[in-house]
This record gives structure tokens, C-alpha cells and sequence, in this order.
């Protein structure tokens, strides 16, 4: 992974994803759907940039990165509490570009389970529709690219994601192509890094508060109750850190099954352990609007949500752990011993 | 934040990975006719014969510098090696600490003519070594120690007691951490690393059967135990140093992983012969999978810090407190997956249970030995800045 390219997204987002965009875009979405002024300059910084081109391939105006570089990238949209689908329209492009689909302008979310409905097709819950132009969905063994504009939408549970309905029409005049590999083990995959990057930030900004914060006295880091919450904390976020980075080891855009299986569920579990442990260290102060931690926390409740939760895949991992024959072990070392070559 | 951030998947590399099929092979006919709740003790399973079989393979002092009977391959072949070994059940425990922390002790901070005399036998599975650390009423507050050798004529003359010391029955030797000058309240200040050698006058060893019916832990007493001069291992007064880098080291290799392996592999295969497994079978496998892995690669990073010659104390301290917890969730779980089948008329195989049974009576020491649960996490809030 290029350094060059990290920082360089570092510098975005330090700069322009700050909490105050990340609120003005929910609660410009929540009035408007669709008509985000901050929304299209953020997307209009990250376009110029390039950052949504990464995955594409060198001749295609891309950087050619595979998904185990795109870890570090999606790991930092998580840090930053990432309010537009640009992790799922990476993918979304690679996938797009590879089928020799042009490119729409504008972000992409994913819908991975397009259902039948009405002679149309239908999504309830997608990530980030409120806020961008697209949709890439997956009906059956093709994906189809939907322009959200043609659907009929509803609010979601989520402030920025939208109920889909396209009438037969649209779904008609839709860009359709085979599709890859599975969309739902793709968005789980990316998932898991961006649960990595939002668990980084929850908890260095609860290791923060912990030193900053007194009581009785003295800061309640000082305390070993408070000592022993942070240090269970940080194992899961290094479990789950790690884990999100086997999710993400490919060589190309098409993640393997198994080790997104890995990388989503122990976030997941991960995603409800700090979130509650980060609540509970802040006190009533970090339950508030006006304070940051929710900008994350709410979002780890949410990704924990999309794509599967811990026990879905639990459960695809136990069917092909209990379908391997022999030791554990060796499904371990399949999952574990990644194929990049040593630094 | 390095500690969190610093830990980047990686693998384990080709030269570490050459040994692990003729391992495997030698491990598959050593342990075929061990029941599996025997393989489950592992690492307090002695047995020399087979610790010596190890040693002529060359599967012992791996790391050690071929001067001393070591083989000078690298730290992941070890790993490799060890990680067979666990999985597979193998009554490691005769030599384990001896190979594991005594000879790299002796090799890092011993005399020339230590390492000639301890370290050969220790490579070839001949000579089991204990630790001495633990005393009543010091327990996890090791500083407080209060067994004491005194210099005098002869070289040291040592009184006092241990206790929770591995295999000390059956061991030649014992590393004592010892107060060599200053009081109990001076803490880390005075204390000194000693070889004993358990023959010697003055010596009991008096084994203590845990819930499990084992007994593989001793209680030890020093009675006006003569040691020679070259008893001291390191500096006099450095015992504290020594002794805190000997453990960052036995705290994130796979023996913290791996330690109900035998009882998941055993329960796996019992719900492979089930007609239809229940989901929550399936459920739970992966559960586990997804728990173990990430730790595995957790593990592994550690080790390749450790290669690379940094000391990821934190980092150690982080991976063998989630995977002692993960080693005490599996038999738990398992338990009540076997037991949600009450009223299916099924009959869970006897085996099985034997090993299930071993494991949660045994399990309570996975989160004691090597630092306490509460130490553990103590160490981390330090390394976080908290202390």
C-alpha cells in the first residue's frame, strides 16, 4: 500500500470530513433527501482526488490497489466517520470498470439483496441511498447499477440510508452485468474495515476522555475499574482490527468468503462490546447529540447491522469449518496465513 | 497509538513453515493410541520418553546456538513446531519450561560454563527444568517474595518455600526467584535468579492435587539448602529484570491459544457425525473459528515483533489475555451445546465427555498461570498510559 496515498486521504478527511460535516450532511439528508449541499462538496473534494478511482486498474484511470490495500484507505473512513457510501463506490467502480460498464459520475451504494416487488425490484435499508446518486444491487447472479432518482423511496432507520422501490422500467433500462462474485460478501468485507477504523477512534477518544475526565480528584483513568474496561477495550479492538484486515486479503477486488466471514462477525462483536464499554466510561456527557462519540458509536450499532450480523456469519463459518475435514487448525491457517509476501 | 494500529497481518514464512508436515507425521503415529482426554493435558502431560524423542529429532532447543546442542533455526520454526505439538495433544510437559524459559534464561544471562552444562541436556529432552516464583502469600505480587539466600563460604545458603511450581516432582532443576540482599520491602530491589538443584540436601517437593485429580503443581521447601557460587544466574540484585523479560516472552505463542484445541477438535468431529447438526452447533463452531483466528494472526504478528527484535510487551499481554479467555469460553460452550441435546435421546459419546470434564476442571488455570487476568489487564492500561 502506498504511503503517499494514506496520507493523502488523511489530509482529506482531517480537513474536510470533520464532525461538523459529518452532522451537517445527516441533518441536511434528514430534511432533503438527495439535496446535500455539503454533501456534493465532500463529494466533489473526494472525486477530484481520485480516492473512489483506487480499485480501478492502472489503465483504467485507477491506482490498481487490491482489496488488502484498500484496508488502510477504508480503515481511515471509518476513523473519520465516513457519512458517504466511498468504500462501497470504490467497489462498486472496480467491479463496474472490470465488466466494461461506464462509469456514472457520483457515489454508489450497495444494496446486496434485491428482492421482487410489484414487477420491480426492491431494497430496504441501503447504506448511504439518501446521500448518493446510485445504486449497485445484486438480484440473482447479476448485478444491476439503479439511478436512485427512479425509484421510489422511504426513510430507512438511518438517517443517511433509504427503502427502495424501482418499477419495472427502471429495472428494464438498468445497467445489468454478471456479477462477480457475492455483493453481500463484498460490503461485509468493506465493512469490517470501516467497523475497524470507527473502533480505533471510539476507543482513543474514550482513552482520552479517561485522562481528561476527573473525578473524585484525580482523572478516572486513574481508577482500575476504568484501567480494566479500557484494556478489555482495546482486545477487542485489536482482535477485531486484525480481523477486518483478514477480511480484506485478496489479491484482487473479489474477496474470499471465508475470511470476510472472519473479519465481519468478530467485528460485529466487537462493534457492541466498545460501543457499550465507550458509553459507559463517558457517562450521560457522551449519550449527547453535542458530543462526538455518537457520530461513531451510532455507526458501529449500524455497520454491526449491515451485511450480516456476528451471528450470520458464525453461522457460514461453522458450516465450512465443520465441512473441512481434520483439524481446526488448518482451517486457521487457511483463514490466518495471508498470501502477501512478507515485508 | 502504535499498540493498536502496529499490528499488521502477516504470515508465517516458508522457513518456518518446512518442518510442519514431517511434524505432523511423527505427531500423528507418536499420539494415535492416547486418548483424547489424555492429549488434553498437553502441556502438563510428562512424559520424558517422549521429550527425549524430540530432542533426537531436533525438535528441542530449536533456537539455541548449535554451541550449546541448539539447532539455530529461526523463531518461527519453533512456532511451527510447538503449535503441531499442542494441537495434537502431546504430553509436552516434561520439558516444556526447561525448553521454553529456563535455557533461554541460562543462554541470555548465564556464565559460559552455565550454558555448557545446562543448556545441551535441556536440547537433547534430558533435563526438565521448574520455576520458582510464586510463594504463599506473594502469589501475583512476585516482588514481595521472601525466600532468601544468604552468601556465606559455601555460596549461597537458601531457605524459605515456593509454591505453584509446574512439574517440580519431576524436575532436576528449579530458576528461584530469590531475595539475595535487602527486605521484602525494598520490593524489586534484591532479588536474584538461582539454579537449584531439587537433588540436593534440605530439598521436599510436595506435589498439590488440583479439582481435576492432578497433580501437577508442588509446593517446595528449602531447609538450609547449600548452592554453589555459580548458582547465580545473571547479576546479583537484577533478578526483577531478568525475570520481567523472561515472561513478556511465554505470554503470546500459541500454548495461549490452543489449550481446549483437542476438546474443539474432538467436539467437531462429533457433530460432523451427527445426522443433521442443530444450527446452534454450527453457530458455535463458527463462533469460535471467528474468535480463534484473528488471534492466531494476532500471535503471529507478535512473534514476527518478537523476530524482528522489538519487546511488544502490550501487544503479548493483549493477545494471551483474549486467548485465555477464548480457551475457557470452549469447554464452556461446548457444555452446553452437548447438553441443550437433553430429551433427543442422543447419546453424547463417553470420550468426549471425559475430555469436556478434564477441561473445565483444569480450565481455571488457564487465566492464573503466566500473569493473572487482573495483572494482564493492568499491563495493558500501563502500556495505554493509564499508570
Amino acid at each position: 500500500m502506498d504511503h503517499l496515498i494514506t496520507e493523502a486521504l488523511r489530509d482529506l478527511l482531517t480537513g474536510q470530513c470533520t464532525p461538523a460535516v459529518v452532522r451537517a450532511i445527516e441533518s441536511e439528508a434528514a430534511a432533503s433527501a438527495g439535496a446535500s449541499p455539503t454533501a456534493a462538496a465532500l463529494w466533489q473534494q473526494i472525486e477530484d482526488s481520485g480516492f473512489a478511482d483506487l480499485l480501478l486498474s492502472e489503465d483504467a484511470g485507477g491506482a490498481g490497489l487490491a482489496l488488502r490495500d484498500a484496508f488502510a484507505v477504508w480503515d481511515l473512513l471509518g476513523q473519520h466517520a465516513m457519512p458517504l457510501p466511498l468504500a462501497e463506490t470504490m467497489l462498486a467502480r472496480a467491479w463496474l470498470a472490470a465488466a466494461g460498464v461506464a462509469l456514472p459520475q457520483g457515489a454508489i451504494a450497495l444494496a446486496p439483496q434485491l428482492a421482487a416487488a410489484d414487477g420491480g425490484l426492491r431494497a430496504s435499508g441501503v447504506r448511504g441511498a439518501r446521500v448518493a446518486p446510485w445504486v449497485l444491487g445484486q438480484h440473482g447472479a447479476d448485478v444491476l447499477l439503479l439511478p436512485v432518482a427512479a425509484a421510489q423511496a422511504s426513510a430507512s432507520i438511518f438517517v443517511l440510508d433509504a427503502d427502495l422501490h424501482w418499477p419495472a422500467s427502471a429495472v428494464v433500462s438498468a445497467t445489468r452485468v454478471p456479477a462477480p462474485a457475492s455483493l453481500l460478501v463484498a460490503q461485509a468485507g468493506l465493512v469490517s474495515a470501516l467497523l475497524a477504523g470507527s473502533l480505533l477512534t471510539v476507543f482513543e477518544s474514550t482513552l482520552n476522555f479517561a485522562n481528561e475526565r476527573q473525578q473524585f480528584g484525580r482523572p478516572i483513568g486513574k481508577f482500575q475499574a476504568i484501567q480494566h474496561e479500557l484494556a478489555v477495550m482495546a482486545e477487542h479492538v485489536s482482535a477485531a482490527r486484525m480481523a477486518a484486515q483478514i477480511a480484506c486479503e485478496a489479491d484482487g477486488v473479489v474477496a474470499d468468503p471465508l475470511k470476510v466471514a472472519v473479519g465481519k462477525a468478530r467485528s460485529s462483536e466487537a462493534a457492541v462490546e466498545v460501543a457499550a464499554l465507550a458509553h459507559s466510561i463517558h457517562g450521560a456527557i457522551g449519550f449527547t447529540t453535542e458530543f462526538d462519540l455518537q457520530l461513531h458509536t451510532r455507526r458501529l450499532h449500524l455497520w454491526r447491522q449491515t451485511a450480516g450480523s456476528e451471528s450470520y456469519w458464525q453461522l457460514q463459518a461453522g458450516q465450512a469449518l465443520l465441512a473441512a475435514d481434520g483439524m481446526a487448525l488448518d482451517v486457521i491457517r487457511q483463514i490466518t496465513d495471508s498470501s502477501a509476501p512478507v515485508a | 497509538m502504535t499498540i493498536l494500529n502496529g499490528l499488521a497481518l502477516t504470515r508465517i514464512p516458508p522457513e518456518g513453515e518446512a518442518l510442519r508436515a514431517e511434524v505432523r507425521a511423527f505427531l500423528q503415529e507418536a499420539v494415535k493410541d492416547i486418548p483424547a482426554h489424555i492429549r488434553a493435558k498437553s502441556w502438563s502431560g510428562y512424559d520424558p520418553a517422549f521429550s527425549r524423542k524430540l530432542g533426537e529429532k531436533g525438535w528441542l532447543g530449536m533456537t539455541f546456538p548449535k554451541a550449546y546442542g541448539g539447532h539455530e533455526q529461526g523463531a518461527f520454526a519453533r512456532y511451527v513446531v510447538v503449535e503441531e505439538l499442542l494441537n495434537f495433544g502431546a504430553p509436552v510437559g516434561s520439558h516444556w519450561i526447561a525448553e521454553r524459559q529456563s535455557a533461554p534464561l541460562i543462554l541470555k544471562y548465564g556464565t559460559e560454563a552455565q550454558k555448557q552444562r545446562y543448556v545441551p541436556p535441556v536440547a537433547r529432552g534430558e533435563s526438565f527444568f521448574c520455576i520458582g516464583m510464586s510463594e504463599p502469600n506473594a502469589g501475583s505480587d512476585l516482588a514481595s517474595v521472601r525466600t532468601r539466600a544468604v552468601p556465606n563460604d559455601g555460596g549461597w545458603l537458601l531457605n524459605g518455600q515456593k509454591i505453584w511450581t509446574t512439574n517440580a516432582e519431576h524436575c532436576q532443576y528449579m530458576i528461584a526467584l530469590v531475595r539475595t540482599s535487602g527486605e521484602p520491602a525494598d520490593r524489586q530491589k534484591g532479588l536474584s535468579q538461582l539454579i537449584v538443584d531439587l537433588s540436593l540436601p534440605g530439598v521436599t517437593v510436595r506435589p498439590i492435587e488440583d479439582m481435576s485429580g492432578d497433580r501437577h503443581f508442588c509446593e517446595v521447601f528449602f531447609d538450609n539448602v547449600q548452592l554453589a557460587p555459580d548458582a547465580l544466574v545473571g547479576a546479583e540484585g537484577q533478578g526483577w529484570e531478568q525475570v520481567t523479560a523472561e515472561l513478556a516472552y511465554e505470554r503470546s505463542g500459541p500454548e495461549r491459544l490452543f489449550s481446549s484445541v483437542v476438546l474443539l477438535d474432538q467436539w467437531l468431529a462429533f457433530v460432523r457425525s451427527e445426522a443433521a447438526p442443530r444450527a446452534d452447533s454450527i453457530k458455535l463452531a463458527g463462533q469460535i473459528l471467528t474468535r480463534l483466528a484473528p488471534l492466531r494472526a494476532l500471535s503471529v504478528a507478535v512473534q514476527e515483533k518478537l523476530v524482528q527484535g522489538q519487546s511488544p510487551i502490550v501487544e503479548a499481554a493483549l493477545v494471551k489475555d483474549q486467548g485465555t479467555v477464548l480457551e475457557q469460553f470452549i469447554p464452556a460452550a461446548i457444555a452446553d451445546d452437548l447438553m441443550a441435546r437433553e430429551g433427543e435421546g442422543e447419546a453424547v459419546p463417553h470420550a468426549l465427555l471425559l475430555t469436556l470434564n478434564y477441561l473445565t476442571l483444569v480450565s481455571p488455570c488457564y487465566t492464573l498461570r503466566g500473569g493473572t487476568r487482573s495483572i494482564l489487564r493492568g499491563m495493558i492500561a500501563r502500556g495505554l498510559g493509564l499508570r
